[in-house]
């Protein structure tokens, strides 16, 4: 073990702070990411205290819609349309299709359900998980498939303009994947606790998920409030699923079960239901990753992660930011 | 939801779908066994419920103990001994799940910790050879250990909340294993990816167990005593404290039950036997790999135990023989197209047949006949160039593939890429009218059941069929789903009473 240690510093030290610097930025990238993912597991939890299994892979289907379009528009090297509309489209029908599939799967899988014993719901969301996973299996022949995004946007098999650098700091560059991604999940989550605190919609989500029963007398349709609730947290996943495509590249079929893994144990940290809890603990998920894997060597990496967080759970179930839950009899 | 526990529901629920709120046990179970009475099937059911338990494991040991008569040796290791050996790992996954109900999403690490165990104490990876004898409880110990372990954070955990770190466990095991592969005296102590090869077999003082046959009889044995001391414990004073704890654990503390003590104590055992299953694991297959401890098999121990029916030990063994028999008819290396035929269209014949009143599923399946028929008549009349008629019949078979061949259409294979893609509208297509068609009421979803399911003989034939192996897994994702909405209580199960 204090081998381990003294490697550990031996790392920091070869590293230096542009070597820091550069796990920084890669934790935040990445936690960027989590959160979005984040944000759909803590709403879903919030409002049906279901953990929804499948979530992770909607993202993993958002990530195939983007390829898809992607590959439908010509593909990275020889795009038929400029570099800007092709994103956002891929974006658009990502979203939209993994919004969509978000419905389907609580309409088909959940809703039915409603009234079930507490263990249902989870087993069903292990199934749809099961399901979604080896289907883009079955569908994609278990082949990884690549955005090639290095060459987006770029005439001739040239590099796109996609990773140039933005700005350095202490000789650690910044692309512009990494700004879209940082930018856009921001935007992203601005959006969403704008339409949680200020609109209709948002209010009525914050009553059905204080007392789903209470807000149905009030006049609440608690089920369409599900539905878009299943909806919202979707299209985050969709999105997010867009930009990894688009900044690491590699999509393939399991790539939704370990994000979905960490991205849930982030809303967790934050503590579930909180949705700021959630983007800010999705960025701590992403930068101890990051660290972990700098530091510690890449094979240690999960487990240094896990370890963590479960030693986080042991000791603070309720999270960084969640309220100390009351239990009634 | 303000019942209080003491005013049951006047209401008796006929229809399962309805909210069992505030029913009790006694009158949950009335309906069922009211309608369970009459004709040849209440009579086996009736006989099922008198026949003392005793009588119903030596049946069932009785007729597994003939298998290895009428098996060769490839079939009996993959449906006997795979079958014993799930089952034996669902009665220790049921003891956690189904008695005490902690959500335990990481028992699979417990059977690789056994595994391993077993691989680094018999085996020349250290060059130490010890017996079975030893080697058993060792694993066991040694697995039980984690079990205990995770099993004391349930005292701030609960629910979702164990069920989450309990995955993590696995995740960290897997990973531990897979890539970290620690060196340790001079050799990587998981041996990584390709993990731990040429193990002894199980030798007890001095007698080996070398054939299939030996090892099967062996697990049989197992199989028999865990389930015979688990039947015990489930019927034991510490039986009935893990079901009340499980029902409600507030009120079990109240009746000054020890939770926690009872929470850690159930973990353990089902990772002691679970570790047992390792070392057994390990020793039949000669090798242990860090692939085989994932989440797929955790998937599939869950489909066992709640198909059977959670909590209950014959059920946990029946989930186990259907859903090992019909993964194993689906593997690609066992290859019986009429057999995967049979079990596919029987089992949607079967479903439909469910259909009440008996009419409608006549009329479902004639429909769907006469349908399949139409399109096959059109399709072969006006593009029989692009379209092949049906499914490519594996040399010898006959019956039931020729009457599909005459029933389902598909593209000719010429152009790969067209054919990809065909095959992935065609699923999405599936997909999507399953849940239109799941949407729809009355006779709405019985018309729309007819091309639903031609579309899934097509999408079988077309698709399914081509990748035995995947679609063992969708099949069982599938069918988690349907049970959760359809039956949650599983086979065998008891309903679950709900009381708030």
């Amino acid at each position: 073990m204090h081998l381990l240690l003294f490697n550990v510093i031996d790392q920091i030290r070869s590293l230096g702070w542009s070597g820091a610097f550069e796990l920084l930025r890669n934790g935040i990238v990445l936690g960027s990411l989590y959160s979005l993912i984040a944000l759909g597991y803590t709403m879903i939890y919030g409002i049906l205290k279901l953990l929804n299994f499948a979530h992770g892979d909607v993202y993993m289907v958002g990530a195939f819609l983007g390829f898809g379009v992607l590959t439908a528009f010509g593909g990275a090297l020889n795009p038929g349309i400029g570099l800007v509309p092709l994103i956002l489209i891929m974006f658009a029908v990502a979203m939209l299709g993994s919004g969509v599939l978000g419905v389907g799967i609580e309409r088909f899988a959940y809703r039915p359900l409603r009234n079930a014993p507490r263990i249902a719901p989870l087993i069903a969301a292990l199934g749809v998980s099961f399901f979604l996973e080896n289907s883009a299996q079955l569908m994609t022949n278990g082949f990884q498939y690549n955005y090639d995004a290095f060459q987006l946007g770029g005439k001739n098999g040239n590099f796109g303009p996609l990773f140039n650098t933005v700005f350095s700091v202490a000789g650690s560059p910044v692309t512009v994947v990494q700004v879209l991604v940082v930018g856009s999940a921001v935007t992203l989550m601005a959006a969403l606790i704008f339409l949680v605190s200020r609109t209709r919609l948002g209010k009525a989500m914050r009553a059905t998920a204080f007392d789903q029963e209470a807000a149905s007398m009030m006049g609440i349709d608690t089920d369409r409030i599900i539905s878009s609730t299943f909806f919202i947290a979707s299209v985050l996943a969709g999105a997010a699923g867009v930009m990894y495509g688009l900044y690491i590249g590699t999509t393939f079929y399991f790539m939704g079960f370990l994000a979905g893994l960490k991205a849930f144990t982030a809303a967790v940290v934050g503590g579930i239901g909180s949705i700021v809890g959630a983007m800010v603990a999705g960025v701590l998920v992403g930068l101890v990753e990051s660290f972990a894997i700098g530091y510690v060597g890449g094979q240690w990496s999960d487990i240094v992660v896990f370890g963590i967080l479960i030693g986080f759970m042991i000791l603070r179930p309720t999270g960084l930011f969640g309220a100390q839950a009351i239990q009634k009899v | 939801m303000s019942i209080s526990p003491g005013t049951p529901d006047v209401t008796p629920p006929g229809d399962p779908a309805e909210s069992r709120i505030g029913v009790d046990s006694w009158v949950a179970e009335s309906a069922g066994r009211r309608a369970r009475g009459r004709g040849p099937a209440g009579l086996l059911a009736r006989g099922w419920e008198w026949s003392p338990d005793s009588l119903k494991l030596l049946v069932f040991v009785g007729l597994a103990s003939t298998l290895p008569f009428w098996l060769n040796e490839g079939d009996l290791f993959n449906f006997g001994l795979f079958t014993l050996l799930y089952v034996a790992l669902a009665l220790g996954l049921n003891v956690v799940v189904g008695f005490t109900g902690l959500l335990d999403l990481g028992f699979v690490a417990y059977l690789g910790i056994g595994a391993y165990t077993y691989a680094l104490l018999s085996s020349s990876h250290y060059g130490i050879h010890w017996p079975a004898e030893a080697t058993i409880p060792i694993s066991m110990a040694v697995a039980a250990i984690p079990g205990l372990i995770l099993g004391s954070t349930s005292r701030r955990l609960e629910g979702d909340y164990y069920a989450i770190v309990t995955l993590f466990f696995l995740q960290a095991f897997g990973a531990f294993t897979n890539t970290a592969n620690p060196t340790l005296f001079g050799k990587g102590l998981t041996g990584g990816p390709n993990g731990i090869p040429n193990l002894d077999p199980l030798t007890f003082f001095g007698y080996e167990l070398n054939s299939t046959k030996q090892q099967y009889f062996f697990l049989l044995l197992v199989v028999a005593v865990v389930a015979g001391a688990l039947h015990f414990i489930n019927q034991s004073r510490t039986g009935r404290a893990w079901r009340a704890l499980r029902e409600d654990p507030l009120a079990a503390e109240v009746m000054s039950i020890p939770v926690y003590r009872l929470k850690v104590l159930s973990s353990g055992l089902g990772a002691a036997i679970a570790g047992l299953c390792g070392a057994i694991f390990a020793a039949t297959f000669t090798a242990v790999t860090a692939g085989s401890f994932g989440v797929a098999l955790l998937i599939l121990l869950y489909a066992m135990i709640i198909l059977g029916g959670l909590g209950s030990i014959a059920g946990v063994i029946l989930g186990g023989f259907v859903i090992n028999i019909s993964s194993q008819f689906l593997a690609p290396q066992n290859d019986h197209p009429d057999v995967k035929r049979w079990l596919f269209y029987g089992t949607i014949v079967l479903i439909v047949a469910l259909m009440k009143p008996w009419y409608r599923a006549v009329l479902v399946l004639a429909g769907t006949i006469a349908f399949g028929y139409a399109v096959h008549a059109i399709v072969s009349a006006t593009t029989a160039a692009t379209w092949t008629s049906g499914a490519p019949v594996a040399a010898g078979s006959r019956s039931i593939s020729q009457v599909i061949q005459g029933f389902v259409v598909m593209p000719h294979a010429t152009a790969t890429g067209a054919h990809g893609n065909f095959n992935t509208w065609l699923y999405v297509g599936l997909v999507v009218a399953a849940v239109v068609v799941r949407s729809l009421s009355g006779w709405w979803r019985l018309v729309g059941l007819v091309p639903t399911l031609y579309l899934t003989a097509m999408v079988w034939e077309n698709i399914l069929a081509q990748n035995p192996s995947v679609t063992a897994l969708i099949l069982f994702g599938a069918m988690l789903i349907a049970l959760m909405t359809v039956r949650p209580q599983g086979l065998l199960g008891s309903a679950r009473v709900e009381i708030v």
